[in-house]
């Protein structure tokens, strides 16, 4: 891993000190400097995953900004799958980011890298992206290159240890269209090669010798994955001072599993000090070529997943939030500070992912389906 | 293949930049875009979190405005 790391960390340097290189021009917009701290919960189907996140940005020298995250996921889970074969276990995910931002004239340049550690699974990601507005700043065009290096590890397996190789390009484009209209289209391609799957999951096929009428045996993936996903979006200022907003995204993959999402949201704000928020996205997907709940015997393909995120579901979200700003604040240096309030509320129905615990003949058990609760709850301020 | 056509498509773009398209909506007809409200992503920490939890949960990624990072879902 070491091998993999040193020389991209040496590239980066190499890359920031480059993007630093850069002739001093004349300044467009750099976000500006905030810092927020989050705290965020997710609890659905078994799964409580919850803890902080921190992010810092500073502009230095008229044409750079610096960013820093500090993000951390306290997982507890008890999720259907780990109560169908494993048992209930608690891990916890920290993940740093760095970013460098570089203006010069119209063109934006970034470089970051993050890391992401758990007691199984370590991620590292390098990105290079550059956004640069043309056609009388009406457009801005943006493209995006990240390379990942992952290591798969497995609890109580000392020796095991697999590699994923992780490529993404990326090509945005936002549009102006009128005073009131912006629209804005983004376009990925990510390709994956090496460990894909779970090491802990297991499909199950018929087997008439157990008690249980079938048996589990360990998930097989292909070792390469290419998905292609594109989304077009609107944002609509309203004459009495609000955004409508909506997105579609269509999504496919080597894989055999194709998606759509819609998005609708409404932006509000109340007296000088509120902004409430609501919106609805609605996400369907198909199945993996290579997915089944339950397989016809042990062995029955070259590829096996019951891994319900690969199966044909539907999922439902409904959203609410709402964001006050602070007064005058102690700290001369604080310009303005928010307080902020999200929540979600989604639903899961699976099509054809059945609740194994609930019992049944196999294969006529009753279809699995979840509600999950989503907070975010988090302080913003501007300096 | 498809990578080179949308690099040449990029290209073509940026090229065409520099033949001065007249801007249809002037400079000063976008006060609405510079409010707060209209910003693509105006909580960046909160949105990224979310994008985390779809990546978790679905089989659909890419095109959600973020990359990098692990799981925590082995």
């Amino acid at each position: 891993m070491a091998r993999l790391v040193i020389p991209f960390a040496l590239a980066a340097i190499t890359a920031a000190a480059a993007l630093l290189a850069l002739p001093q021009a004349r300044a467009a917009v750099l976000p500006d400097d905030r810092a927020d701290v989050l705290y965020h919960r997710y609890e659905g189907g078994g799964v409580t995953v919850d803890g902080p996140s921190l992010l810092v940005r500073k502009k230095f020298a008229e044409s750079y900004s610096v960013s820093a995250n500090y993000y951390v996921d306290m997982v507890s889970s008890a999720s259907i799958d780990v109560l169908t074969t494993a048992s209930p276990y608690e891990e916890t995910r920290k993940q740093g980011s760095l970013a460098l931002d570089a203006l010069n004239g119209k063109t934006q340049y970034s470089v970051s890298f993050t890391n992401s550690d758990e007691n199984d699974y370590t991620a590292n990601t390098a990105s290079f992206d550059l956004s640069q507005e043309l056609f009388g700043d009406l457009t801005t065009l943006s493209l995006g290159f990240s390379r990942g290096w992952d290591e798969v590890r497995k609890r109580g397996d000392a020796e095991f240890e697999e590699p994923v190789d992780r490529r993404s390009y990326r090509l945005g484009l936002s549009q102006i269209v009128t005073p009131t209209l912006m629209l804005g289209f983004a376009f990925e391609t990510i390709t994956d090669e090496g460990f894909l799957n779970n090491p802990y999951r297991s499909v199950r096929y018929l087997d008439a010798e157990n008690p249980a009428g079938f048996a589990f045996q360990p998930e097989v993936y292909p070792s390469t994955r290419t998905s292609n996903a594109a989304a077009l979006n609107a944002r609509w200022f309203l004459p009495y001072r609000a955004v409508a907003h909506g997105e579609y995204r269509w999504y496919t993959d080597t894989w055999g599993i194709d998606g759509h999402t819609v998005r609708l949201g409404y932006t509000h704000p109340l007296g000088e000090r509120w902004v409430l928020e609501g919106g609805y996205r609605w996400y369907d997907q198909s199945s993996a070529d290579f997915y089944a709940d339950l397989f016809p015997r042990r062995d029955a393909q070259n590829f096996l997943a019951r891994d319900k995120e690969l199966s044909t579901f539907t999922s439902h979200m409904l959203s609410i939030g709402a964001t006050y700003e602070l007064g005058a604040s102690r700290w001369s240096f604080i310009k303005r500070s928010t307080v902020n309030l999200f929540y979600d509320r989604m639903r899961f129905d699976y099509d054809d992912f059945r609740n194994i615990l609930e019992g049944g003949a196999p294969g006529a058990e009753p279809l699995y389906g979840f509600d999950a609760n989503v907070y975010r709850v988090f302080v913003s301020a501007w300096f | 293949m498809f990578l080179r056509r949308i690099v040449l498509l990029a290209a073509l773009a940026a090229a065409a930049g520099c033949s001065g398209i007249e801007p249809w909506v002037k400079p000063y007809e976008r006060q609405n875009f510079a409010d707060p409200i209209m910003a693509a992503d105006r909580n960046p920490i909160a949105t990224s979190y979310l994008n985390h939890v779809f990546e978790a949960r679905e089989g659909a990624r890419g095109a959600l405005a973020s990359h990098g990072g692990g799981c925590g879902c082995n």
